[in-house]
């Protein structure tokens, strides 16, 4: 046995291989540039390489793939939103999730946890029977629950009456999930990669060259690329990106601060979330518990941390789920959100012909990771707008039309 | 603790400040058309760098003028608005010409 191992390792013709090849040069000409290579990127070109037939399409990555905020989201996945057009939009997505390993036979590890969300006051009991209804009305299982279920979801919880803030209701969301995201974003990077996608890493974007409203090419630290269209899947960036194309984006951008302790047995299934304390805990399938909470007080392109966040975050966790108070922290960090004012996304078309904007992804970009990729690649290869994505243009800015999604994470209204 | 100066109160804990958006002018509410009062509501700059701020000291009440690098998360300068603002703006007037 050892033998064989030594024998194996030692081969030439070891049979691990790259899931990213790419050519080394970047070609004279792309028929599809996407800027980012996060997991919208990847899930834009999959979706065209695999099932639009569009191949010639390059990702530009100026950092290595998947390691802005798609490393840095907290892995929450649900559709339990308010307005009609976030809930449909997010249930799509989450039916794409639960397909997406036996999709790319590649283990993203999406498990079906359900998701609990906690009121504290009658107001959010009110907001909560509102968001059932609509949920149920729309085909995702979301119901508002009493103390005793809730005890028997999560036993660990300070259901004390003496609470600063005691829990009243919850609003259980039995679809939710997690999954794991770097998975997502390599298995949709190494499915497009196989059918003939170029990622490129560790080329930025410097400047777009445009004529007569269409992007004629891209400029990049490693040359010029002429282009049939650009898409711009750039969170944490877009107000940036979105200038050299001379596009004003209705965008501010916060840092959001999360932590992670040291692996646990596993104790804990649901995603924990309480909108009044600000923070929303899961244990991952690794037993680390990972806690997220409110976007920072004011607008930054860094990714600090602050011992105020992090000791207001560890003070929330700890009031929701005593028991956390005995973990050990293992890291920090935190991710750039472009946060819209109606907190939904600005997608589709863009004032320049050939220019697609894939933006303002807040605190909502992950859990829309593939249905993003779905409708995006669609619109590119169709040059229509599907429906799904129709209400989320920058026009509705314009037309006062905005889609005030009141139930997305660090939404503070 | 980062602190901030106050113009009014001078060096305090960010924490008592509050953060009120990009100095920008209004437009004119009698002859801008809609989509000017879209972007001033909604579209902001957004800058990587440097950006012009309005800031309230939560405490006393107290707006002022911060300018700060939104990529090192350096507070530049903070100063009374009255250093912005010199003269009474009169939008009645305006209309009239």
């Amino acid at each position: 046995m050892p033998h064989a191992l030594i024998k194996y390792g030692l081969s030439r013709s070891y049979p691990g291989h790259r899931h990213f090849n790419s050519r080394k040069e970047l070609k004279d000409h792309y028929d599809v540039v996407i800027i980012g290579g996060g997991g919208h990127g990847a899930a834009i070109a999959y979706y065209l390489s695999k099932y639009h037939g569009v191949k010639n399409v390059v990702i530009l990555e100026k950092g290595y793939l998947g390691g802005g905020n798609t490393a840095r989201n907290t892995a929450v996945i649900r559709a339990n939103y308010l307005t009609e057009e976030g809930v449909c939009f997010y249930r799509d997505s989450l039916k794409l999730f639960r397909g997406l390993s036996n999709e790319f036979g590649y283990n993203i590890m999406w498990e079906n946890r359900g998701q609990l969300t906690l009121a504290h006051t009658d107001a959010a009991i009110r907001s909560f029977r509102w968001r059932a209804e609509v949920n149920k009305h729309l085909g995702v299982r979301s119901e508002v629950i009493g103390l005793d279920e809730i005890r028997e979801l999560v036993p660990m919880l300070n259901m004390s009456e003496h609470a600063r803030f005691p829990i009243l209701a919850g609003l259980w969301h039995a679809d939710g999930g997690t999954a794991r995201h770097d998975a997502v974003v390599w298995g949709y990077a190494k499915g497009a990669c196989e059918r003939g996608v170029e990622l490129h890493q560790l080329t930025t974007v410097t400047g777009l060259d445009i004529e007569s409203g269409r992007v004629k090419a891209v400029n990049t630290n490693r040359g010029k690329i002429q282009c049939g269209c650009v898409v711009q899947a750039v969170a944490g960036n877009s107000s940036v990106v979105g200038r050299m194309a001379g596009i004003h984006l209705p965008i501010h951008t916060f840092p959001l601060q999360a932590m992670v302790t040291q692996p646990y047995k596993p104790v804990l299934g649901p995603l924990v979330s309480s909108p009044q304390y600000h923070v929303y805990v899961q244990q991952t399938s690794r037993g680390e518990f990972v806690i997220g909470g409110g976007s920072d007080p004011y607008p930054l392109y860094n990714t600090r941390s602050t011992l105020e966040m992090k000791e207001s975050l560890a003070a929330a966790a700890m009031e929701v789920l005593p028991f956390l108070g005995q973990m050990r922290l293992l890291r920090q960090w935190a991710g750039i959100t472009d946060m819209t004012p109606d907190y939904s996304p600005i997608m589709g078309l863009s004032p320049l012909e050939n220019y697609y904007l894939d933006a303002g992804w807040g605190t909502w970009g992950f859990k829309a990771t593939p249905i993003c990729g779905v409708t995006m690649a669609e619109l590119i290869a169709t040059q229509r707008v599907p429906d799904l994505i129709k209400p989320f243009s920058l026009d509705r800015f314009y037309q006062f039309r905005q889609i005030n999604e009141a139930g997305a994470t660090a939404a503070s209204h | 603790m980062k602190l901030m100066r106050c113009p009014l109160n001078g060096w305090r804990n960010i924490s008592e400040f509050t953060y009120g958006g990009e100095v920008e002018s209004m437009p004119n509410p009698v002859t801008d058309a809609s989509d000017v009062w879209a972007e001033y509501l909604f579209f902001h700059q957004n800058p990587a760098g440097l950006v012009h701020e309005w800031w309230c000291h939560t405490a006393t009440s107290y707006w002022f003028i911060a300018e700060r690098n939104t990529v090192t998360d350096e507070i530049i300068k903070t100063y009374p608005t009255s250093e912005l603002f010199q003269k009474r703006v009169d939008f009645s007037q305006e209309e009239s010409t």
